[in-house]
Order: C-alpha cells, then structure tokens, then sequence
C-alpha cells in the first residue's frame, strides 16, 4: 500500500501550485522603487588588448544614471575562485585574477568591458552603443592542444603559460599502472570528446541589488542555488562587505543544474552599483547573454586504456584528459577534471590500478565550471564507453564483462582514494536486464531492418559521487570551504513548524519532500511543516544545492535538529505527565508514557513551550526552536544501470530512441514521484548531450551555437517513455536516513548508453565504428557509416 | 528594439503609400522581422502591418484550378483549409511550431526567402506565381538567392497562386536546433512535368534540381533517381552538416518525396 503521507510517499509537490498558476516570485518579478536597469556591453571578440573605453558620450544620453567601466572596479576584488587544485609536482594552480568588468585585455566573447546603468533598459542599451571600445585583436586560442603548443598566445600575460594545472591521481600510482599496460593481455584504447554544454535553465539569470544609506546595508536578490555561499564570495573577496551587513536571497528559482552555483559579475556590479548610485539596480540576462555569460559545463578531451588480463579482469585504468577552464576560474572549475572526476574512475569495477592524469587549460571562451553531474558524468562517459569496446574487441557479452568486474564487496576502498559504503551492481544490473527483455532484442532488430532501419541497444553502469565531504577531507584537496550544511526547525506555539535550510530548492520539490521528513519523525500532518531557504537573513548558514547534496546533506541536518526539537519535547512532556522522561514516546503526534494510557498532543507540547505556566522552568529554557549542523563523514554513492534502445535511419544518419531504461540504486526514498522526475530531468540532459547539445566556437573564439536556432535543447519528442525503477535500495549507512542523492544520476549514467547503442546498431551493419563523439547529430553519424 | 511607428492600413493601396514613407518596413506575422527587430539588427521608423487587409487573407480557387493563397494569410490557414493541394497543407502544418503557424504568413516567408525555409521550396516545387501590387512574378523569376527576390522596395506580396499538381510532396529533414529545413525537397509532378526544388541545401537559396526533373518526368519513381547527385562544393557547410552531407540528402528526400507523393 502507497503511503500517503510522509517518508515513502508520493505527495504532490507543492511548490508546484504557485509554479505553475503564475504566483510565484522570480528575481525577475522583485521590483524595487526606484530601480534602475543595467545594460552590460559585451566583448564581441574572443582576446584583445584593451585600448580605450570612451563613455562620454554614454553619459550624455537621456536615463543614463552611470556608466561604469573596468576602472571604476580598480581597488575591488576579484571574482573568486572557492577551490586551489595542486598540480603533480606540488605546485599550486595558475590563478589569473577576474575582474568584475574587463580590465586591460577582454578574454572572452561575452566579457562585460562595460556597464550602463539608466532608468530604462531600453535607455541603457541605447547608450552603451555609444560606448567607444577601442580593442586591439589578438589571435585567440580555443582548442586546448593548440593553447599548450609553445609559442601560442596566452590568455594571462601575467601566467607563464596557458596551463592552469598538471594533475596526477594518484601519481604514487602511476609506475605501477604503466606496468600493469606492459604485463596486460589486452589494452582497449580510446580517444573521445566530452562535447561542452550550455546549461540553459528555463529562467535566465538575474540580479537586483539594492542599498541603505541609512542603515550601510546591502540586499542582493540573485538566481543562485547557495545565496550564503555568494555573501560569503562576494562580501568577503569581491566587494569587502561584512556578512551582517549584506543579505543575499534567492527567491524561487527556475532551475539552475549547477551553472547557478557560482558567483558572477553582473551580481558583484548590481551590489556595488546601488551603492555608487545610491538606487536599486536590475539586470535580466537575456538568452542570448546566457549562451555567452553563464558558465559551460563538460569540455573534455580524453583518453583512456583499459588493461586486462588473460580471463577478462580489469588489471589497470590510465585516462589522460584536457579539461577546458575558459578564460577565467569560475568559483568550483578546478575541482570538477580533478577530485569529482579522477575519484570516480573506478566506477563500479574492482580495477585494482588507477592513474587519472588532467591537464586544465585556459582558452578564449566562456569559463566552463560544474553542469548537472560535474566531473562524474565525464568519469562514466569514458569508463563505459572504454568498457564496452573492449568487450566488443574481445568478443564478449558487454553485461558479462561488467558483471565479472563488479565490486561485490562493501564497504569497498578504490585505488582512487574513496570507500564506497555499499552498493548492489548485480541487483541494479539484474533489475535492468528484467525491464529490457534482451532475449527480444534480435526480433526488434529484424523488424527495424525490414523497414529498412538499423537497431541497437547499449547498456552502462555509473556510479556516482554525492554530498561531496567531508570538510576536513575536502579542505585538504583544495576546497576555500565547508561543506556542511544547517538547519534551524522553529516550532511555534501551535505546533506548527518553520525548517529553516540551508538547502536551496530551484526545482527539486524540496519544500514537499523535507517537510515529509519532518512530518514522519513527529507524526503530525505535512501542511504544518513549512520549509524555508534562500535567504541569507532567515537561515542560519547554507552551502546551498548541487552535487545531489540536499537530501543526503541538508536532508541530515534537518533530520539532527528535529531530533533535538524531539528531546526537549518530550522533557515537556514528562513533565506534564509526570513521568520519567525515559518513559516517553513519540507515535502519530502525541506523547505517551510507556505502558500507560496517559498521553499529551504535540500542541499540548508546543503550547506548554511557549506559554510555560506548567514548566519545569528550573531545569529547561521556553521556546522550542533547535539548530544543527551536520558535516557528513563520507560522500554517497548512488548506483544504476541503464539501457537504451536506438534505431538509426542508415540514410540519413538520424537516430531514435525507442526505448530507455534506468535501474537506479538511491538507497532510501523519501517520494518516489520526485525522484523519479528528477531521474527524467537528468536522462534528458543526458541523452541531449548524447544527440543534440554542442557548443561549438569557431577558431576566432566566436560562439557558433549562441542561440536556440543552432544550439539544439532536447525536446519531448526527441524523448521516448522512460522506464524508470529505483527498487533496488541498499542504504547508505552513515546518514541518518540511509539516503544517496538522485539529482544527477540520470545526466551521468545515460550519454555512455546512447552511444553504445548506436554504435551496435552501426556495427549490425557491419560497419567498422567503434566511436562516434557526441552530439551523434545525424550528419556525425552518417559520416561515421561513410 | 529601436522606436518605431506603427500602421495597419485596411487596404492593399493604403498599405503601398504607407510604406512610401522613408525606412517604413512591412510587417506580415513578425515571426523573423520581431526578432531583428529585438536584437536591433533592423531600424524602420514605420512598420507597416499587412494583417489588417481583407483581400490579402485567406485561400480561394482561382479559375485556372490554382490555389490562391492571401499574402497574409498564416501557416495554420494554410494547412487546415488548403486541402485541395495536400502537400502544400501538409507543408504549412510543419513549420515552426503552433505559435508561429499562428502569426507567421506566406507572404512574409517568401518576401524573406530563407535558405531553409519550407514555403520557398513549395512555390518553386509548384511553379506558383508570385502576385504583388504593381505585378505577377512566375517562381522561377522570384527567388534570386538566399534572403534574396525579385520584389522591388516597398512593393507587396498580395497573393500567391499555386497551380495543383497531380501528385505532391514534401519532405523536410529538419536541423535539429532550429527545425527549419536542413534540407527540404518539394517534388510535384503536373502534366506537363515534373518539378523539384530544394530548400535549406544551397548556398544560393532555393533551386531546382534539373537532372531530377528530367529522369522523373520519364519515370515518376524513386529508382529514376538511381545513379543521380548533386555535388556538394556549394552546399551549405556549418554546424548541422557539411554540403557533402546536404547533397546526400538531396538525394534521398527527393526519393522518399516520389515515394511519398500523393
Ligand atoms: C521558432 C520559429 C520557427 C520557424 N520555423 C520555420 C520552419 O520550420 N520553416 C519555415 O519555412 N519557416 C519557419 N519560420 C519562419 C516563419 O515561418 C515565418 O514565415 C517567417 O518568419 C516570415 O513570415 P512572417 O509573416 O512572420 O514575416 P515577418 O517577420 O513579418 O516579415 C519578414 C520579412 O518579410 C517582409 N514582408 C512580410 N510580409 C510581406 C508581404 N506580404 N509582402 C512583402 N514583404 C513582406 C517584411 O518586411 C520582412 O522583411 C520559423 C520562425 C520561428 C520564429
């Protein structure tokens, strides 16, 4: 029986009400009088040394408030960068400063040069075209290879080169490993792209900030899934503002998928403009500055050699990746190549022998940072598909060679420095191969070819990485920050209840599923609980969302201080039933004494709290109002195997999805409704890579997909019916609610399934592909029949 | 966008003086002029709107069999009245999306003649006539090469005649950001001959492929276009597809429009 209520229950996410009637509150839709609107004049060339700025005339034009150049910025800091990779040798990263508008040189098409703030944004654009930018092209590096070569332009006169860091994982590994290759029976290599994405959430960037003369408080309202995490970046390294003295508050958000986490410009100037201007200033990022402003996700060029041995066991992993940084280091870049990808390459395998080598690179193009998977679905692409050609070379059945690899026992300590606590791959693989009926496949196949189409099917396994700690561990590899997360549950005197966390919702259906939590531990009513997050000024501290962190991370917090709230209720109520509070229990919302029909309400309870007449004053303070923090000791690790069925037109190249499957092992399921549509989200971000999405530039660093016409979204159509199943539950054992994280699994573990299968049906052919690189858009795909 | 005055004369002649006036533009549907507009890549001072002029709606039977189409006329008119030529309803009921259907027009789209757009492909494939203010332009005079035509400043597509073929198609292969035509072929086959025309591959715009003509006016089957292709040196060669690609295409969607026609 479904429950209806609480932990395991499908409740409609509530959130959804005011999303979907129009009422919600967008940063867009705070207006605050008297604002003003800023304008950003953006580079039109990728690098190019600076010249002059001549706003003269800008400043004339009717509305224009200020007009803002790299100048006035002299004297702030730079835009931060929240993690320090050390590179093979010992040495620290290369880290270029950033300034908030472009100083000296411009880096990238999209680079703000200059801001124009007037009453109108109409008025601001008119002026800014006025704006004399007098740039000096330089030749521009884009690809990455070619940014390494000697003699090629730097990015950064200031660093030696284009290289940002060398990095070896784990170098004491690395002798081993190559001889490991040398003794290997047989050695599958492959050379592929991770192609570069645009996040592309529904709801483009915006940012107002706002000023008090009166009380030197600043307000910024921003599109960010961590708004604590911006205060501290911006008011500590940017703008040198004391955190009590600015507010940071992410209202609702229209989906982020990582490109929200980090800080940015346009929300330094909007905070330090209202100030210079003594008004609240607005920007709304039009789609066309988002193509080129919001931070790019994946951008790898790898390659990777499997080693194995005599009977098929995996003996050694050696991987050797580019990974793109952009022009500048945006806030978590340097971690996603290194520690969310490198500690990931073992995936579900018992390869013995790992040595995972990253070289990030600064080109002329827009900074590339964590995107919906970050790192890990970079690790699983690559291992999946390095697994599946080397069954295919050794004429073996691709699911047996990975069942005869799986790591069977937990916890299970890999080469590249994580424990897994537990985990199931046969089960989850076991799960998929029921929801595929293989041993149909053959017949599908015929019946695809008699209409003259091509079938496949490909299988992968992931695993991933959640909930990124602990903070001690992760202070030591680089990280500028905690990753803990708080929470503060406020019982009013009703019994109703205010969970402040800091966990940020822009999509996840938070508000529904944490008061579920909540609900089941107290037994009361989900409608009394209400969640509360993204606000700087009524949360405690947050580290905010992403990496699939809230759930396991907040989700525990939450769960620690209702735990508290807990304890002190139940003192209360021994008190007014005058019992010993050992004897006290907590079922469906009220408090019993063991072995008796005594029992008191939980508003009875809160009451008592508030209105303390009948108090144990002497021993326990009034009010029920608890805050924990909670630091995890060790990441999470959901798991799964996928499938995905294709049929390729032969003449054209285009490829269908006829069918997807994913078995996914989350550990314990707080609303399966949630976590299966946050499962479709990822798959269609997933299998967008795997077919439609590039972001693609020229050689001059032009953007040659900055907009819908070229840059292809997946769209319902492109999709088929998912089959989704998350049964298979081996809980995490070091959270309080055995909970794994969901959000990115789908956008991991699904690209290496499509492309496997396209390359089968390619090879039903009997054509010789091994590899296609990804998007497998139709004329990529036609080429590779060629 | 930059200001602009706004006009919506009720008539064709209203329609001609007002965009006499200096930079006044036409606006049919708005669906390519807005987002130039948007993006201020454009600076009319008057946009002169043809969706206020009754005798440029609609779709009629001329007397010589044609179906008449009203320069502004919107996609959706076209493909849930135009049943009498199926393939040119079918064509229209697959451009953009519900929106677009809804507001873009035929006028607009062949004033605008998008390599990759559909409509161009149909007019050529048709052989239809262009009819504006001052004259009538026969298809094969009209487009000039992409975003290019034959239509003088400020004159105004009021009508466009599409004679009914016997049997009809277009296949559209759409490139998948956008879903314009990656390449689209328009194949009809009338009495006197066969026509096809072929959008979103050249490098000129629209264009007739002559070799397919020929072997399909003798033989109106897929197979007649065994051994034929087009080269791709001039093709379009961007993100979506290299002309060699394209000229493959050519070749197949006209097979599958032949095998399609109805
Ligand atoms: C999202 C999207 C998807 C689309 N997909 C497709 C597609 O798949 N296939 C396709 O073919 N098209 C597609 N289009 C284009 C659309 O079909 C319109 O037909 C096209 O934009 C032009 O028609 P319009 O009426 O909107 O013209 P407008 O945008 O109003 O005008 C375009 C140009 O034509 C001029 N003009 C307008 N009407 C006349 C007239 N009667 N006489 C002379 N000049 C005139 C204007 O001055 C302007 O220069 C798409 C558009 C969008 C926005």
């Amino acid at each position: 029986m479904p429950k209806d209520g609480g932990i395991g229950a499908s409740s409609k996410r509530r959130e959804d009400v005011r999303f979907l009637t129009g009422v919600g509150n967008y940063t867009d839709d705070i207006d605050i009088h008297g604002q003003a609107h800023v304008f950003f004049l953006r580079s039109d060339v990728a690098h190019g040394t600076l010249n002059a700025v001549d706003t003269s005339a800008a400043e004339a034009m009717p509305g224009v408030v200020k007009v803002f150049t790299g100048a006035d910025f002299e004297g702030v800091g730079s835009i931060p960068c929240g993690w320090q990779v050390t590179d093979k040798h010992g040495e620290v990263m290369q880290e270029p400063a950033h300034p908030v508008l472009a100083q000296g040189k411009v880096r990238h098409v999209g680079e703000p040069i200059a801001a124009v703030v007037a009453e109108t944004l109409e008025q601001a654009r008119d002026a800014a075209e006025t704006i004399n930018v007098d740039i000096a092209e330089l030749p521009a590096v884009v690809d990455m290879k070619a940014a390494l070569a000697d003699g090629a332009p730097k990015v950064h006169d200031d660093l030696t080169s284009n290289l940002c860091y060398d990095w070896g994982f784990v170098e004491e590994n690395k002798d081993a490993v190559n001889k490991a290759f040398e003794e290997a029976a047989h050695v599958t290599s492959l050379e592929l792209v991770n192609n570069r994405l645009v996040a592309n959430p529904m709801e483009p960037r915006v940012a107002v900030g706002d000023y008090s003369r009166g009380t030197d408080e600043h307000t910024l309202f921003t599109t960010s899934q961590n708004p604590h995490v911006i205060r501290l970046l911006m008011g500590a390294f940017v703008l040198g503002i004391p955190e009590h003295k600015l507010r940071v508050v992410a209202p609702d958000v229209g989906g982020g998928f990582g490109t929200k986490i980090f800080h940015y410009q346009e929300e330094a100037f909007v905070t330090f403009a209202a100030k210079a201007c003594n008004r609240p200033v607005k920007w709304t990022s039009s789609r066309t500055e988002a193509f080129m402003s919001d931070a790019h996700g994946r951008d790898h060029v790898t390659k990777i050699e499997l080693a194995l041995d005599t009977d098929n066991n995996f003996t050694a992993l050696r991987t050797d990746t580019h990974a793109n940084m952009g022009a500048y280091l945006s806030t978590f870049a340097p971690s996603v190549p290194t520690w969310l990808h490198g500690t990931l390459m073992a995936g579900n395998y018992k390869t013995p022998l790992i040595y995972v080598n990253v070289k990030a690179v600064f080109t002329n193009t827009v900074p590339v940072d964590a995107y919906r998977g970050a790192g890990r679905p970079e690790a699983t692409f690559q291992l999946e598909r390095v697994v599946d050609k080397a069954a295919r070379e050794l004429g073996v059945d691709p699911i047996a060679l990975r069942r005869q690899n799986f790591i069977t026992e937990f916890p299970y300590a890999t080469p590249v420095a994580v424990e897994y606590d537990t985990g199931d791959y046969h089960a989850t693989m076991d799960k998929l191969e029921e929801m595929i009926d293989l041993s149909g496949f053959e017949a599908r196949r015929k019946a695809s070819e008699a209409n003259g189409k091509l079938r496949g099917v490909g299988v992968n396994c992931y695993i991933e990485a959640c909930g990124i700690a602990p903070s001690n561990l992760v202070g030591q590899l680089g990280a500028r920050a905690g990753l803990y997360e708080s929470a503060t549950v406020r019982v009013n005197a009703t019994g109703g209840l205010v969970v402040m966390t800091g966990s940020h919702s822009h999509g996840q259906g938070h508000e529904t599923s944490f008061a579920q939590v909540v609900a089941e531990m107290i037994g009361i009513d989900e409608n009394m609980v209400e969640i509360v997050h993204g606000d700087t000024s009524k949360v405690p501290m947050g580290m905010g969302t992403y990496g699939s962190r809230s759930i396991a991370v907040g989700g525990s917090a939450m769960v620690r201080a209702t735990e508290k709230i807990i304890n002190k209720a139940k003192k209360i109520a021994s008190h007014l039933l005058e019992a010993s509070e050992s004897d006290i229990e907590l079922k469906d919302g009220a408090f019993s004494v063991a072995g008796t029909d005594k029992s008191v309400a939980w508003g009875d309870v809160t009451l008592a709290a508030y209105v303390p007449h009948n108090y144990p004053l002497e021993d326990i303070e009034p009010g029920l109002e608890e805050t924990a923090f909670y630091d995890p000791s060790n990441f999470t690790y959901p798991s799964g195997a996928y499938a995905c069925e294709v049929e390729v037109d032969p003449d054209t190249g285009k490829v269908t999805i006829e069918s997807f499957a994913a078995a996914d092992d989350f550990g314990n399921i707080i609303n399966p409704m949630i976590v299966t549509g946050q499962v479709h989200g990822g798959l269609a971000q997933g299998i967008g890579q795997a077919l439609l999405e590039n972001c693609a530039y020229d050689d001059n660093g032009q953007l040659l997909s900055g907009s819908y016409m070229d840059y292809a979204m997946p769209r319902a159509d492109d999709l088929p019916m998912f089959d989704v199943d998350h049964s298979c539950q081996t809980p995490c054992t070091h959270n309080p609610l055995g909970v794994k994280g969901c959000g990115e699994a789908g956008a991991i573990g699904s690209p290496p399934a499509v492309v496997n299968a396209v390359v089968d049906a390619l090879r039903s052919a009997g054509k010789d592909v091994t590899h296609i690189d990804m998007p497998l858009s139709p004329d990529r795909v036609w080429a590779a029949m060629q | 966008m930059y200001n602009f005055d706004f006009e919506k004369p009720g008539t064709v002649a209203d329609a001609v003086a007002a965009l006499g006036a200096d930079e006044a533009q036409a606006l049919g549907g708005g669906q390519t002029l807005i987002p130039t507009l948007k993006q201020r890549l454009a600076s009319p001072t008057v946009l002169v709107s043809l969706k206020g002029i009754a005798e440029m709606q609609g779709i009629c039977a001329g007397d010589d069999g044609a179906l008449c189409i009203g320069g502004a006329t919107n996609h959706a008119t076209v493909a849930a009245e135009g049943g009498a030529y199926p393939a040119l309803a079918a064509t229209a009921a697959h451009i953009g999306d519900p929106a677009v259907r809804n507001r873009g027009t035929i006028g607009g789209s062949l004033a605008n003649n998008d390599p990759s757009a559909c409509y161009p492909a149909a007019a050529l494939g048709s052989g239809a006539t262009i009819v504006t203010n001052t004259r009538q332009i026969a298809a094969d005079d009209y487009f000039q090469g992409m975003f290019t035509t034959a239509l003088e400043e400020g004159e105004i597509i009021t009508e466009v005649r599409f004679p009914v073929p016997e049997k009809a198609n277009y296949q559209k292969f759409v490139q998948p950001a956008s879903r314009f035509a990656l390449v689209g072929v328009f194949v009809a086959k009338y009495a006197d001959g066969v026509r096809v025309a072929i959008t979103g591959a050249s490098n000129d715009g629209v264009f007739r492929w002559a070799e397919a003509e020929a072997a399909l006016s003798a033989n109106f089957a897929p197979d007649a276009l065994d051994g034929l292709s087009l080269s791709g040196d001039d093709m379009i060669s961007d993100l979506h597809g290299t002309g060699a690609y394209r000229a493959h295409l050519c070749g197949v969607m006209t097979k599958r429009a032949v095998a399609a026609a109805a």
